[in-house]
């Protein structure tokens, strides 16, 4: 075991981890931990764009943009913290074109925007050109040029370094952090690493479904970490359901892709949007779009010999358009559907994409350990946080921002605090939990395999908690994850070396997902209304006077062990904008 | 857009073919054996199915051992590449069915690079190279409140080198680089095009004296493997040869 001291610890480089890292370095003695070499992060998929009210093709602002967040959110999010996020946009985007991300230009020569869902002018009147974008690889130029800033900058990466470990201090009554506990991928060496200030930005947790546009390891093990020592995780049943990933696989192919003009079909050719949604169309938010989808194909509107996806039709548009604004996800369908854009449709059917929930903070990034209470020295941002400024349903180019504002104030405010603060002293035997998980996974000789719970995980997520819910869903759901919980307990591996083990990661990941997905279901269950990403048939309408709060789901230990999910609730926090009923 | 009855992707759907398909991977774990050995897993997959998801369904189902890296799946992240039939590829890029199955599939992990555990190699002397090239943004002197100004052309200039994913394909393709580990490599250059050709830069000049090194640009031979080998599509000799004409005319 190797102990490392630092000031500032940040836990992932994707976009939010490398923004804060570039804050936190010019600050403090920094070290970033990430379990992927930084330009593999999941940011680097991010296709339409950023949103900011840059007005620079026409007539926007910073409180229009406050107005669609909160709307698209549900009336879930926190009102100051969206008006930071809208206002906060327009430094946002500059300072990543002063860094050098090469953004598509107007006529002009400044930075182009487009359409995009839910983003409209003047309070929903029409849709509004809001989204900085470089072509459909807007999360890889900006993971790029963070990448470069972070090279640029001399900050220190720890790559392929996995935190498996929040360690706590308790101490009065009062939380501290005092560090992260990390398993090295190339020799199974396990690190302490002590911090005055530990930020979070370990991205989403979408894995435990099985059509997802997410990669193979946003597994929540960030989350996980922190909910495991008595930290809570705020609105985990929200979860997006994005409209357009590639039938069956779950690629996503980006709402820029409908904001250039691309319209959604059924298998009779209607543009069946216009039914749903008379203003904003194929344009609407998410969680729309992807509800009027599955109605169409449960209403036997659907596509294919099974009716089980519509088409994303973007034949209309000019090839030469299509080349300049949309080339990636033109591409993903040549080389994975063998299907040519130009001239044919594209199916598609709704992938799992975005946690709009996850690790309470407020708007500088502290974390929460109740509903008012910081956690001294613990911070987190982008998709592994919740601040909330996505409520209960996040508007498209609004986490590539959110990463960006977020993963800034949190990186400032970390090294802030570690410039003033004192290391807290380790606990006794700092890696024991990890030590101990490890030792248990390579030892184990029982019979269950982590590939066949994570497949079945997988079908009962998406059978039961996605686009729509019932009470009877998510009860199978719940009872499903009980009975692969306590098969996890046999689960052996059968590498059983040091070296590059990703055989023991991949089931320590999966003990994250399993306990990240039961906090999703009993959320869920406890929910009883429709928001935003979170639908149930038997309880259609918002309901404000129940639920308009954010759930705060917290792991009890009971004398016995036992381990229980308990929840509790938090109001949200109201400004300017009394709730309506959302029309698009 | 005709009236759809039934498409192309439904058509083949249809009539699923599995089809079992032998995968030979090339596997070496110092824990265990200093050499290196081929070893052959008989696989049933649908064609149409990417190598990355044969390696899944090996690693997942017969052999939790075998290791290798990937992460998004579908050609953005750059974790996953490999040598495949004998060519530099993304596993989560190439379909099965473009690879004649009807033969064994080999998979050894990219040449150049030292081989840490079966398909896994250092990746750091590849990302030390891209760090020497200054692959970043230099302006000196006041920025503009705004954002700066670039045209659409001199934004197109440079567009091909952006879409750089680190894979390492290119670089571990070339023949150069197997024979002497000191030479930047295709991907640096890459990078260092992607600046010396943005309007907005101001340090080409350096980037250039990096590149003028006994180790710099003069070392490429215009094999073109490294065009050849990139998922991303980038014309990367030609970017090279762009480089060489800038060091020659000093104008970019
Ligand atoms: C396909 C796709 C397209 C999208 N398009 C858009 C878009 O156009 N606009 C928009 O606004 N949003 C978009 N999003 C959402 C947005 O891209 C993500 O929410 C955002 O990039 C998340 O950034 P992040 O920094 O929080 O996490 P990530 O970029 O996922 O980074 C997570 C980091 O944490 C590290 N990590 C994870 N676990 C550990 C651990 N245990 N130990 C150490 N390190 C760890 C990883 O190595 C990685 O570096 C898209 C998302 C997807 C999936
Ligand atoms: S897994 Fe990301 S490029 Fe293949």
């Amino acid at each position: 075991m190797q102990i490392h001291k630092y000031d500032t610890v940040i836990v992932g480089a994707g976009g939010a981890g490398m923004r804060a890292a570039i804050e936190a370095t010019k600050r403090s003695r920094t070290a970033v931990l990430t379990k992927l070499y930084p330009t593999r992060s999941h940011t680097g998929a991010a296709q339409g764009g950023m949103a900011a009210a840059l007005a620079n093709v026409e007539e926007d602002n910073w409180e229009w943009h406050t107005f669609d967040t909160i709307k698209g959110g549900d009336y879930l999010v926190d009102q100051d913290a969206a008006e930071i996020l809208a206002k906060e946009a327009i430094d946002a985007v500059l300072d990543l074109e002063k860094m050098g991300l090469p953004f598509n230009r107007t006529p002009q020569g400044r930075i182009d925007q487009r359409r995009f869902g839910g983003h409209s002018r003047n309070h929903g009147e029409a849709p509004v050109r809001r989204a900085c974008y470089a072509a459909d690889r807007t999360g890889h130029m900006i993971l790029q040029t963070l990448y470069q800033n972070c090279v640029k900058e001399g900050v220190e990466f720890f790559n392929e370094f996995y935190v498996l470990d929040q360690l706590i201090i308790e101490a009065d009554g009062v939380k501290r952090s005092a560090g992260v506990v990390a398993y090295e991928l190339a020799t199974g060496e396990i690190h302490v690493f002590q911090a005055k200030a530990v930020v979070y930005a370990s991205g989403g947790n979408g894995k435990f479904f099985k059509v997802t546009s997410n990669a193979h390891t946003l597994t929540g093990d960030g989350q996980a970490s922190v909910f495991r020592r008595g930290l809570p995780l705020e609105d985990m049943e929200f979860f997006q359901f994005h409209p357009t990933g590639i039938w069956r696989m779950g690629i996503l192919l980006t709402e820029g892709a409908r904001g250039e003009g691309g319209i959604l079909r059924n298998k009779d050719g209607e543009r069946f949007m216009e039914k749903y949604a008379p203003v904003m169309k194929d344009l609407a938010s998410r969680d729309v779009v992807s509800r009027a989808i599955y109605t169409e194909i449960r209403e036997g509107r659907g596509c294919g010999p099974e009716g089980d996806h519509v088409y994303l039709d973007l034949t209309h548009l000019p090839p030469e358009q299509l080349d300049a604004k949309l080339p990636d996800i033109t591409e993903f369908a040549r080389t994975y559907l063998g299907i040519e854009p130009y001239t044919d449709p594209i199916p598609i059917q709704p992938t799992a994409h975005y946690a709009m929930g996850g690790i309470p903070t407020n708007v500088r990034g502290e974390v929460l350990a109740d509903n008012t209470t910081v956690v001294p020295g613990l911070y987190a941002a982008g998709e592994v946080a919740c601040v909330s400024v996505h409520g209960a349903n996040r508007l498209g180019t609004n986490s590539l921002l959110d990463i960006n504002v977020f993963g800034r104030r949190a990186g400032v405010a970390a090294a802030e605090y570690a410039a003033t603060a004192d290391h807290v002293e380790l606990p006794e035997d700092p890696a024991a939990f990890v030590v101990g998980e490890v030792e248990r996974l390579r030892d184990a000789a029982g019979k269950e395999r982590v590939a066949e719970l994570r497949r079945e995980l997988q079908e009962t997520m998406d059978k039961n908690v996605m686009v729509f819910r019932t009470e009877q869903t998510i009860k199978e759901a719940v009872e499903k994850l009980a009975e692969l919980r306590a098969r996890y307990r046999n689960v052996s591996i059968q590498d059983k070396g040091r070296r590059f083990n990703t055989d023991l990661l991949e089931a320590i990941e999966l003990g994250n997902l399993l306990d990240l997905a039961e906090v999703m279901a009993i959320s869920a269950l406890a929910r009883k209304e429709s928001r935003g990403g979170h639908y149930r048939e038997d309880y259609p309408n918002r309901d404000d006077v129940n639920f308009m709060r954010h759930t705060m789901a917290y792991r009890e230990v009971g004398d016995d062990g036992t381990e229980t999910v308990r929840l509790d609730y938090k109001p949200v926090v109201q400004t300017r904008y009394q709730p309506m009923e959302r029309k698009y | 857009m005709a009236t759809p009855v039934m498409d192309k992707v439904e058509a083949e759907a249809a009539s699923s073919p599995y089809i079992t398909a032998t995968f030979r991977i090339r596997r070496f774990n110092p824990e265990v054996a200093a050499e290196a050995y081929w070893e052959d897993f008989q696989v049933e997959i649908d064609p149409k199915e990417r190598v990355l998801d044969a390696l899944h369904k090996i690693k997942w189902d017969m052999d939790g051992t075998l290791t290798f890296r990937r992460s998004c799946a579908h050609g953005i992240c750059g974790s996953d590449a490999m040598r495949i039939n004998g060519r530099n590829r993304l596993a989560c890029k190439t379909l099965i069915k473009d690879l004649a199955p009807e033969k064994p599939i080999t998979v050894e992990p990219i040449k150049g690079l030292t081989v840490q555990k079966d398909l896994i190699v250092d990746m750091e002397p590849f990302f030390q190279a891209y760090r020497d090239v200054m692959p970043f943004l230099v302006s000196h002197g006041n920025e503009p409140t705004r954002e700066r100004l670039q045209s659409a052309a001199d934004r197109e200039r440079f567009d091909d080198t952006t879409k750089c994913i680190l894979c390492a394909a290119c670089t571990s393709s070339c023949p150069v680089y197997w024979n002497d580990g000191q030479y930047f490599g295709p991907a640096a250059i890459v990078n260092a095009h992607r600046f010396i050709f943005d309007s907005r830069d101001e340090a080409g000049e350096q980037r250039l004296e990096i590149l003028n090194d006994k180790d710099g640009v003069w070392r490429c031979r215009t094999t073109f493997n490294c065009t050849d080998a990139c998922p991303r599509g980038i014309e990367v000799t030609k970017a090279i040869q762009e480089v060489k004409r800038a060091l020659i005319t000093r104008r970019f």
